[in-house]
This record gives structure tokens, sequence and C-alpha cells, in this order.
């Protein structure tokens, strides 16, 4: 790294004596300012609590090292393995939904003239620009018989209270809906862009070739945006292991340790555990890790061309 | 980047590997030091400065008390600060002021009487002993003559092996609530018993279909019917934790629920949620509730008229001794960490024993003088149809001390989160009993709780 700075350096006073097809390579001294606010704020508030996590999950509350001992401990508590379950189902349901829609609504509104395109992606962006816990303050109304416009939906599937609502069985279709409805309009307008970026010309040889809509989408547009797909894909899984506020939310009649992370909390605030709560939540870090590793190993998501 | 050529990232897999493997082995090796230490608890006070400003937390409801104190007492500084007793923020807050070494608050009030037994516990208990002679604070906190005129157990919630550690500002004692226009109309008996309860719910389900006795579905009903019910699912006893769902009591009290809930005289709608006070505020024939109840939940969300309301005295089994159970409380907390601990116990002693206060106050005062004030002033009592001094105060010395009010292992959350929902997609209480035991004593085992002597 010292090298290249130096080099970068040096190219700039002489300017003329460098190729330009080199110069382009180096990062000059500029780009590191660029980074430098992000970076310090990226450790002070990123990793380095993350580290304190690493070192904490380690020992106990008075700081003598413990080996592996919290990893067992919350792994063996009663809560642990029915906290994943009910993450794991939702975090499958939620990833199939999002890509399956978002790409598809991508791809229709795509198609659609510049007008109705443009109106859709807005009204479809429009729910994420409420904040995570007023969206789910949103739907406790919505999802309630008594206030809810839909009440007559709700009372047709047989749900005539807020409870029957909330049972068990329904909670991870639940916070599919809620999370879809907060974050998906934000995907379906990145996915809008990246169709926008196949060229045109492919498009255009693939219609005069005699493909219809679905085969252009299967075999053209889909598989050239299926970078952002993983990539959507990558951070939702992270996203998606971290529920929190929708289950803490929606009342007294939900498990307070439905999710891994409300785990977490109980073990970090009720139970002024932060040991326990440091071990757990390396187990979603090493989960989303192996999630992320998978998923970008498989795609070659980060790979760079070098032709 | 290119990728590696298969070889080299072979060897490279193994050697992660191995190193994996030998850091596991070396970690196991070490995991013999006891991973949930739990420091001892000492006390010794701050270096105390009489001129110093004491901070106070307290919830909307208790912010007149504390500007009424700042007036009477222009001397006194005081640094409020508003906040949610809801949920876990008080213990929240502590324990990252705890982490940081400095920021506690001098005075707490706390809505949640299950949290003396963090906040008197660590290695620097938040709590100060507030009946104990500390040196370098002049003497005992809080004045013990005081503490002599609190209603018989309105205490225990604050005390562990004999040291008091909070004090009560006001007490929840269940009674029976009942509307006494519907009561006259339907030509009903106000029942005494359980068994009465029982035999009302199946009067009025039949003749008065669509009218409740009450709900089921909110937490604090477990408060409701299985303490009312002596059911010992919540025995503390120092650090020994019991839950014995089979025991008589609670079986009879889960078969009465399921009969109840069965014929529609007991609802699994909320009491407290969106669709009850719609559904059942006109409707609510009576339910067994805390104090607070009266003009809390009838007045304010189920929108009862006034002079409609009447308060009995709290059911029980037939052929048993009254009791009844309880549902909230507040207590005032003073910080260990306080540098004036003089100002903060004078102003909790102000707040919870001064007459004229907490003849205003909005709860059932803790303080029995107070109390007698409190139902002395008509606006706290013209709301109700009877005289619900006499049920109140007979009431306040009946509840039944089988239940820890204090334990972290409180069965209500389960009740809600567990039982509920099992309830309303079809099953039996009787039939959840089990698991629901199982819930309460793995919840106290995992917070710290001695679950050995668990009886089945």
């Amino acid at each position: 790294m010292f090298t290249t700075q130096v080099q970068g350096v040096v190219d700039a006073r002489h300017p003329t004596s460098v190729q330009p097809g080199r110069r382009k390579r180096r990062p000059g001294l500029a780009g590191y300012g660029f980074v430098s606010l992000y970076t310090l704020l990226l450790i002070a508030f990123g990793v380095g609590p993350a580290l304190y996590a690493v070192y904490l999950a380690f020992v106990n509350a008075d700081g003598q090292f413990v080996g592996l001992g919290q990893f067992v401990k919350v792994a063996t508590d009663y809560r642990f393995a029915e906290s994943f379950i009910n993450i794991g189902g939702y975090v499958v349901i939620w990833l199939v939904t999002l890509l399956v829609l978002t790409v598809g609504l991508a791809l229709i509104v795509h198609q659609r003239s510049r007008f109705v395109s443009s109106t859709l992606r807005f009204i479809f962006y429009l729910p994420g620009a409420l904040a995570g816990v007023a969206g789910v303050l949103v739907w406790l109304f919505m999802l309630d018989p008594t206030t809810s416009p839909f009440s007559s939906l709700l009372h047709v599937l047989g749900m005539n209270s807020f409870q029957k609502v909330i049972l068990p069985p329904n909670l991870p279709w639940l916070f599919v809906i809620i999370a879809f409805w907060i974050g998906a309009g934000g995907w379906i307008v990145i996915m809008y862009g990246a169709l926008n970026n196949i060229p045109n010309e492919i498009m255009d040889a693939s219609k005069v070739d005699g493909a219809n809509a679905f085969q252009l989408a299967w075999y053209i547009q889909i598989p050239m945006i299926s970078k952002w797909i993983i990539y959507m894909a990558v951070l939702a899984f992270a996203g998606g292991t971290q529920l929190f506020v929708e289950p803490q939310l929606l009342g007294n009649n939900i498990s307070p340790t439905w999710s891994p992370n409300e785990l977490n909390y109980v073990y970090a605030f009720a139970n002024n555990d932060f040991n326990g709560a440091a071990a757990l939540s390396l187990y979603l870090l090493l989960i989303c890790a192996i999630g992320a590793f998978f998923l970008i190993s498989r795609s070659g998501l980060f790979k760079v061309d070098d032709e | 980047m290119k990728s590696h050529t298969p070889a080299r990232s072979r060897w490279r897999r193994l050697g992660i590997a191995t190193s994996a493997a030998m850091l596991i082995a070396g970690m196991a090796g070490c995991a013999s030091v006891n991973v949930a230490a739990k420091p001892a608890a000492t006390f010794a006070p701050q270096k105390q400065d009489s001129t110093s400003t004491i901070t106070i937390w307290a919830d909307a409801t208790r912010v007149p008390a504390i500007q009424a104190y700042e007036k009477a007492h222009p001397d006194a500084k005081v640094n409020l600060v508003t906040f949610s007793t809801s949920g876990t923020v008080f213990q929240t807050k502590i324990n990252l002021f705890d982490k940081t070494g400095s920021g506690w608050p001098d005075v707490v009030f706390d809505s949640h009487l299950t949290d003396l037994d963090w906040a008197a516990s660590g290695k620097t208990p938040f709590a100060a002993p507030l009946n104990v002679e500390l040196k370098g604070a002049g003497g005992q906190v809080f004045p013990s003559s005081k503490f002599k005129d609190f209603a018989k157990g309105a205490l225990d919630p604050c005390t562990i092996d004999g040291t008091v550690y909070c004090v009560r500002n006001d007490l929840a004692q269940n009674v029976f609530w009942y509307n006494r226009d519907l009561m006259d109309q339907f030509g009903y008996k106000i029942p005494t018993t359980w068994e009465e309860f029982e035999n009302l719910g199946a009067k009025l389900s039949k003749e008065h279909p669509g009218y409740v006795l009450g709900s089921v579905g909110d937490a604090l009903q477990a408060q409701v019917f299985f303490w009312g019910a002596k059911c010992p699912i919540n025995s503390l006893n120092g650090n020994k934790f019991s839950a014995n769902t089979s025991a008589p009591e609670c079986v009879k009290m889960a078969k009465v629920i399921d009969n109840m809930v069965a014929n529609g005289s007991l609802t699994t709608d909320a009491l407290l949620g969106n669709t009850y006070p719609g559904k059942y505020g006109a409707k609510t024939l009576g339910l067994v509730g805390p104090a607070w109840f009266g003009q809390y939940i009838f007045s304010k969300v189920l929108q009862v008229p006034a002079g409609k309301v009447a308060a009995a005295a709290p059911l029980h089994w037939s052929g048993d001794a009254p009791a009844t159970g309880s549902v909230g409380g507040g207590v005032w907390y003073i910080s260990s960490h306080s540098t004036n601990l003089k100002a903060a116990s004078a102003l909790v002693n102000w707040v919870t024993t001064d007459t004229g206060i907490q003849s205003i106050a909005s709860t059932y005062p803790a303080y029995v003088p107070a109390a007698k004030a409190w139902l002395d002033n008509p606006k706290n009592t013209s709301y109700f149809a009877n005289d619900v001094g006499p049920v109140f105060e007979k009431a306040a010395g009946q509840v039944w001390n089988g239940w820890s009010s204090t334990s972290r292992a409180d069965p209500s959350n389960n009740w809600a989160s567990f039982v509920i929902p099992q309830v309303i997609q079809g099953k039996s209480v009787v039939e959840t009993l089990p698991g629901w035991q199982d819930q309460i004593l793995n919840l106290a085992k995992s917070v710290g709780y001695d679950v050995s002597g668990k009886s089945k």
C-alpha cells in the first residue's frame, strides 16, 4: 500500500512520464481522503463494537476467559432452537418472495410506458419512505380487525380478533408482508435501474430473433442482472436474520424471544448477560457470513474480469 | 482477482481447518471457568454532597407530583426526566450506565415490581438499601417511622432478606368489579367465590349471550386468575424458584376458565387490546381486576359512564380463606450511586407519604394515612356506584403471599404468549398446563434461579 501511495505522488508530479493506462489503476491520495471519514466511523461504530463482542463472547462477567462456554450456554438455552427455527422459516419465505416479486415487478414495470413505469416505481417506493418502526406501527392497525381498512377480508379469513391474526403459524407470513411492504420498493427501483443497464442492442437483437417477453426476461434480462439479484439476496438474508422490531412490537401474545435477535436483547438487557448476548450475536454473524460466502462464491459477485 | 489454483486452495483450506480445530480444542480445555460468574454485591455510599442536584426519572403520570414537590420545596434542586416505564427501558439504561460507570439517576419511579431482583443484585446494585444504617450517609436512608405505616405486605415486593430496597407508591389489590346497573337489570347476585363466578358465567351466557365477565387474553390475567386462585406457579424463596401447575388450585382455575371460554362468558380478546372496548365495553357485567381498573379501565378504556361501576370483595375458593391477587403497583428506587441520598430520600418520602399529594394521586396509595386521604377525596370515588373504601382497604391486606411479585420468571408473559395462542387455536387451558410449567421453569432457570427442587 505504501509503495502505491508514493508512486501515486510521483505520478502526479510527472504526469507525462506515466502511461495513461497504468495511471488509471493506481488510486491517488484523494481516494484515501474520501474514504477516511467513513473508515474512521466504521472502525469506531462498526468494527470496534464487533471486536468488543468477539472479546465478550469468550469471557464471563468477571472478564475471565471461558473458551466456548458462552456459545455452549446460549446454544443450550431452551429458546435458542425455537428462535432459529422461527427465523429460518421467515427468511426462506422472505427471500423467495422478495426475489420473485421484486424481479417480476421490475420486469413488468420496465416494459410499461415511461409515465406508467415512473408512477408505479414511485408507488412501490413510497412505503419504504416510512422508517422501520413507523412502518410496523402502520401494520399494527392494518392487522387489527377492529381498525383495519381490510377488516372484512380478515373476517372472511376467520380472523375476527387481533389475537387470531397473530397466532404463531401466521407470524412468518405477517413479517414477510410487513418487510416486503417496507423494503421491496427500494429494490424494485434498483432492479429497474439494473434492467436499464442492459444494452439496447442485445434487447433489439433478441427481439429480432423472435424472443417473446417471457423468453426475453428469462434468457436475457434475468441472467444479465443476476449480480444485482445476488447482491439483493445477500443483503436481504442478512437483514432478514436480524428481524427484531416486528415481533417486538406486535404485543404480548407473541413470544418475547421469537427471533434470535430478540433473544439476544433479552440476554443483554433483561438478564444483564452481555457475554451470552455477544456469543449469540456471533452465531448470527457466522450464519450471515456463511450465507454470504456461499452466494458470493457461487455467483462470482465480486469477480473482476481481468481480460 | 483470479481464483487460486485448486492445489493451493486445498492446502489453504486444510491449514484453516487444522488451526480452527486446534483453537476449539484449546478453548474447550479452558471451559471449566464459570461461565455465569455472578459478582458479589457490595454497597458503599458515594461521597455525599448535600448541595448537588438530584435527577429523577418518572413516568408522565408521576410528573405532577414531582412538580408539586418542587413548588413546595423551592430550595430543592431537582432535574426531572420523563421516561417510559414500560418494557425493560429502566433496566436497559441502568445496565448501560453500569457498563460505562456513570450517568445513573438519583431517584426512579418504576411500574414493575419485578425489577427488584436485578436492581438489588450485581457487583454494585443500583438500589440503595433503605432501612439499614449506612456509614457516610448519616444513618438510615429512609425514615423507619414512615415504613411502619405502609399497608400490610405493601413493602414485600421491595424487601429481600429483611432489607428494603424501594418504597411502594400504590397498591393494586384485585377486587371484583361489576356494572351495578346490569347486575340489577339481569337480577343476578354478586359472586363471592370462584364457583359462583363460574355459575354466573354459565347463566349469563345462556340468558344474555354476548355479555362477558372479563377477558383471559392479556398477560396480566395470569395475575388475576391464577394468583387469585392461590395457584403455586410463581414461588420464590431466596434463590429457589418453583412452579407446579398440577396443584389442585391451578387445575380448578384452568377448568373454570375453560368452561367460561367455551360458553363465551370469558373472552380471549385482550382487555387492553383494540377489540375488547368496542365489542364488550358496554357488555361487561363484571370482572376481576386491580383497584386501579375502576377509573382506568372502566372509565377511560371501556367508557362506562359514572355511577354504574361498583366494587365488591375479591373472589376466592368456596370454603377457603379470602385471598386475592395483585396487578401492578409502582415503587420508587433511590440510587446507590447518588451523591445526595438525603435529598433523594426527602423527595421519595414526600411523594409517597404526603397525604396532600397522595390524595390526588391517580392510584390507591400504599401508605395507609395517604390511602385514607385518597378515599376521602370525592374526586377519586365519585365515579363509583358504591363506597369502594371498605372493599379496597380489606382487599389490600388479603393479597396472597405465595405468588412472588418480584420474580422475573413471572408466568404472565408465558400465559399470554404460550397458553393463550393455544387456547385460541382450540386447546383447553388444562391441556396446556404441563407445557406452561415447563416454560415457567425454563424461564426461571434462564434468569438464574435455582429450580432443582421442582415438584411435578
